[in-house]
């Protein structure tokens, strides 16, 4: 076990699976000789050479496309995509290509890239350094789409996302890069898709968040504890595949949910999961599901922390869905 | 670095790059194009009954299309486009296999999951095609790149057309193949038509081959319509990116006869004169006359190679349209390796929706 912080956990997580097989390499605007614009890459430039870790062009077109081209030829490439605001040209590749390449080659071609990128607000980034989009990548079947919220997390489902067969997008929660640190295995460790993290048990409420939403979900959870209401934190961090049996139980147990994610609400990550609950543990709710996310507003800079889900809101909607019922 | 011109030399026997293809390599050629136009026809005519769900025709395009997979090696990788019928026919796809994939049958390679034209061969290094344009010439950047990596001495080449010049991957595509020396070649079928677009319109460069003079290679323009121009133009890309000169931009300058696919009327945007005109320079009319020229081929000849590929669609059509239909189940498979709970669950609700006289396929 090391402390690291939560971007030292994907470096050593690149590290360990460069280490493990030479198929693996990484492209990306900056990665090599600058180590990554938030030093996810540190180092790797000088032990793996520039063959495998790779500056490219200003495009994230040519970065995925060029991924897909390599993984379909048999090596595993991860992709970084600088901040995910700047994704989108290679939205075609990521939701027409690397999505559909296994299902419409009826399994001739599959194509497994994983594409990292750092997403999320709070770090004054304004618009265009600050957004979730992560259910635009939800919404694409054919796509598995991942968010740790601690180091150990980042390193162990970077690993399982590397030696899996699908495609991965894997969001990286930069607000919490340096400011989250933690007890990371050494070596090969890997944490499976699919399955939440119990952050705390509870039950009164659940609290469903996820990357570095987590934080602000427990100082909630602390905060009504001191006031006897018993709350759950669940880290989903998996969203495909969802761990839909977990996220149910839990509500069957607490009777309410509070659904956290600093997206956008409307047709936000929060509003599937919202949906999934209505069917599946409808008799159980003692109160309406609530949602603490972003406004429905483009991202704002000077006003950033209002726009963020916070403690305090978490709190209240916490404490509104325990009054109701 | 200038853009060259590569004008066909006269065949010789010695099947050499700078001879170009001999007679009996320009025979089998033949052979392919008028198959690939014999599918054409009926294709056509089997959309139009409702026996496949669309078509996009290949014609004007054979002998571009023969002549550049005739530079191949089996062990190159190919990246499509969705009208590269006649390349997939040279690379040895089956012709059942191609039927399979028009109608979307249950012995489809692709599963039935893709309309028409949309193939892809495993066995034959060509790679599934989509529909969004030029997605696949950063693919075949990146596959080069792999193989460079690997030092695997193959090529991999990308097929696109006029209408793809135009897009984003074009240009991150060749950048990037530039900037890395990939080992691959662009092969620009120039038809003259994106849907409606004329050439004209998707760009003013004088040529679209002149596009590789900014990334940093050579661009070659060569006449689509000649077969042996065409092989000697894309043996010698191939050669070039494997003797690590890196790529090579190919225009090959040709004319779609036919509509976008069959959901296009053409003569919304061109007379029947251009068309006309532009078929005085049918692939097929030309190496027929050239090989009629040398007395490989005579009259009788020729009709017995028509006859020959009429009678083998015949039976691969009629094979293809007895194999039953696909089964509902397949819908929920290659989403992923392995499904999700999610999906075993909507594969589950599926089957009781049909046990319970639901809609029948």
């Amino acid at each position: 076990m090391t402390e690291l912080t939560l971007v030292q956990a994907v470096n050593r997580g690149l590290q360990e699976a460069m280490r493990q097989d030479p198929d693996v390499l990484l492209l990306g605007e900056d990665i090599g000789v600058n180590g990554g614009v938030f030093r996810a890459t540190e180092g790797l430039y000088k032990e793996f050479g520039a063959e495998r870790v790779i500056d490219t062009p200003l495009s994230e077109t040519g970065i995925v496309g060029a991924a897909i081209g390599m993984a379909l030829y048999g090596l595993k490439p991860v992709a970084e995509i600088q901040f995910m605001d700047f994704i989108y040209p290679a939205f075609d590749q990521i939701v027409s290509e690397l999505a559909k390449l296994r299902y419409r080659s009826g399994g001739q071609y599959p194509c497994h890239v994983v594409v990292r990128a750092p997403y999320g607000g709070g770090v004054k980034g304004g618009l265009y350094h600050s957004q979730s989009t992560e259910a635009f990548f939800c919404h694409t079947p054919g796509l598995k789409v991942v968010i740790p919220s601690t180091p150990a997390d980042a390193k162990g489902l970077l690993l399982t996302a590397i030696h899996d067969e699908d495609p991965v997008m894997f969001f990286e929660p930069k607000r919490i890069y340096r400011s989250v640190s933690g007890e990371v295995p050494e070596g090969d460790h890997r944490v499976p898709f699919g399955e939440v993290r119990l952050v705390r048990e509870g039950t009164d409420v659940s609290v469903f968040a996820y990357g570095a939403m987590i934080p602000p979900a427990v100082e909630a959870a602390d905060s009504l504890a001191r006031d006897g209401i018993s709350a759950e934190v669940v880290d989903l961090r998996s969203l495909v595949p969802l761990d839909e049996r977990a996220v149910v139980a839990s509500v069957e147990k607490t009777g309410r949910a509070v659904v956290v994610h600093e997206a956008a609400r409307f047709c936000g990550f929060g509003a599937e999961l919202s949906a999934i609950l209505a069917e599946q543990a409808f008799y159980s709710l003692k109160a309406p599901i609530a949602r603490v996310t972003g406004y429905d507003t483009p991202f704002p800079y000077a006003l950033e922390n209002l726009y963020l889900p916070n403690a305090e809101k978490i709190e209240a909607a916490a404490r509104s869905a325990v009054r109701a019922g | 670095m200038a853009e060259a011109t590569v004008n066909s030399s006269r065949p010789t026997d010695d099947g050499s790059v700078h001879g170009g293809l001999p007679t009996d390599r320009l025979l089998e050629a033949y052979r392919w194009m008028v198959l690939a136009r014999v599918i054409d026809e009926r294709a056509l005519s089997l959309q139009r009954q409702g026996r496949i769900g669309f078509y996009a025709p290949l014609s004007g395009q054979e002998a571009a299309q023969v002549g550049a997979a005739f530079a191949l090696r089996a062990e190159d990788w190919v990246f499509p486009a969705y009208r590269e019928l006649a390349v997939a026919l040279v690379r040895g796809a089956k012709l059942r296999s191609i039927l399979d994939q028009l109608i979307g049958n249950s012995t489809d390679l692709a599963n039935g999951t893709q309309m028409p034209n949309h193939f892809a061969f495993r066995d034959q290094n060509f790679v599934s095609a989509s529909s969004p344009i030029g997605t696949q010439i950063t693919h075949a950047v990146g596959a080069a790149m792999a193989a460079q990596r690997r030092h695997d001495p193959i090529v991999t080449i990308s097929f696109f057309g006029d209408g793809a010049t135009s897009t984003n991957d074009f240009h991150a595509g060749l950048n990037f193949a530039g900037v890395f020396q990939a080992p691959t070649v662009f092969f620009c079928q120039n038809n003259e038509w994106a849907i409606s677009l004329p050439r004209k319109r998707q760009t003013v460069s004088r040529t679209l081959a002149q596009k590789a003079e900014a990334y940093g290679f050579p661009g070659v323009v060569v006449d689509g319509n000649d077969v042996n121009a065409v092989y000697l133009a894309v043996a010698q890309a191939r050669r070039r990116a494997i003797g690590g000169e890196g790529p090579t931009l190919i225009e090959a300058q040709v004319y779609r006869f036919g509509p976008h696919s069959t959901s296009d009327d053409p003569h919304r945007y061109r007379t029947n004169e251009q068309v006309a005109a532009a078929r005085e320079r049918d692939p097929i009319h030309l190496l027929k006359a050239r090989l009629m020229g040398t007395r490989a081929l005579d009259e009788p000849g020729d009709q017995k190679i028509w006859e020959a590929a009429r009678a083998t669609l015949a039976s691969a059509i009629e094979e293809a349209e007895k194999v039953p239909p696909i089964e509902p189940g397949t819908l929920f498979e290659n989403v992923f390796a392995r499904p999700t709970p999610r999906l075993e669950t909507e594969r589950a609700q599926c089957e009781t929706f049909l046990e319970h006289g639901g809609e029948k396929k």
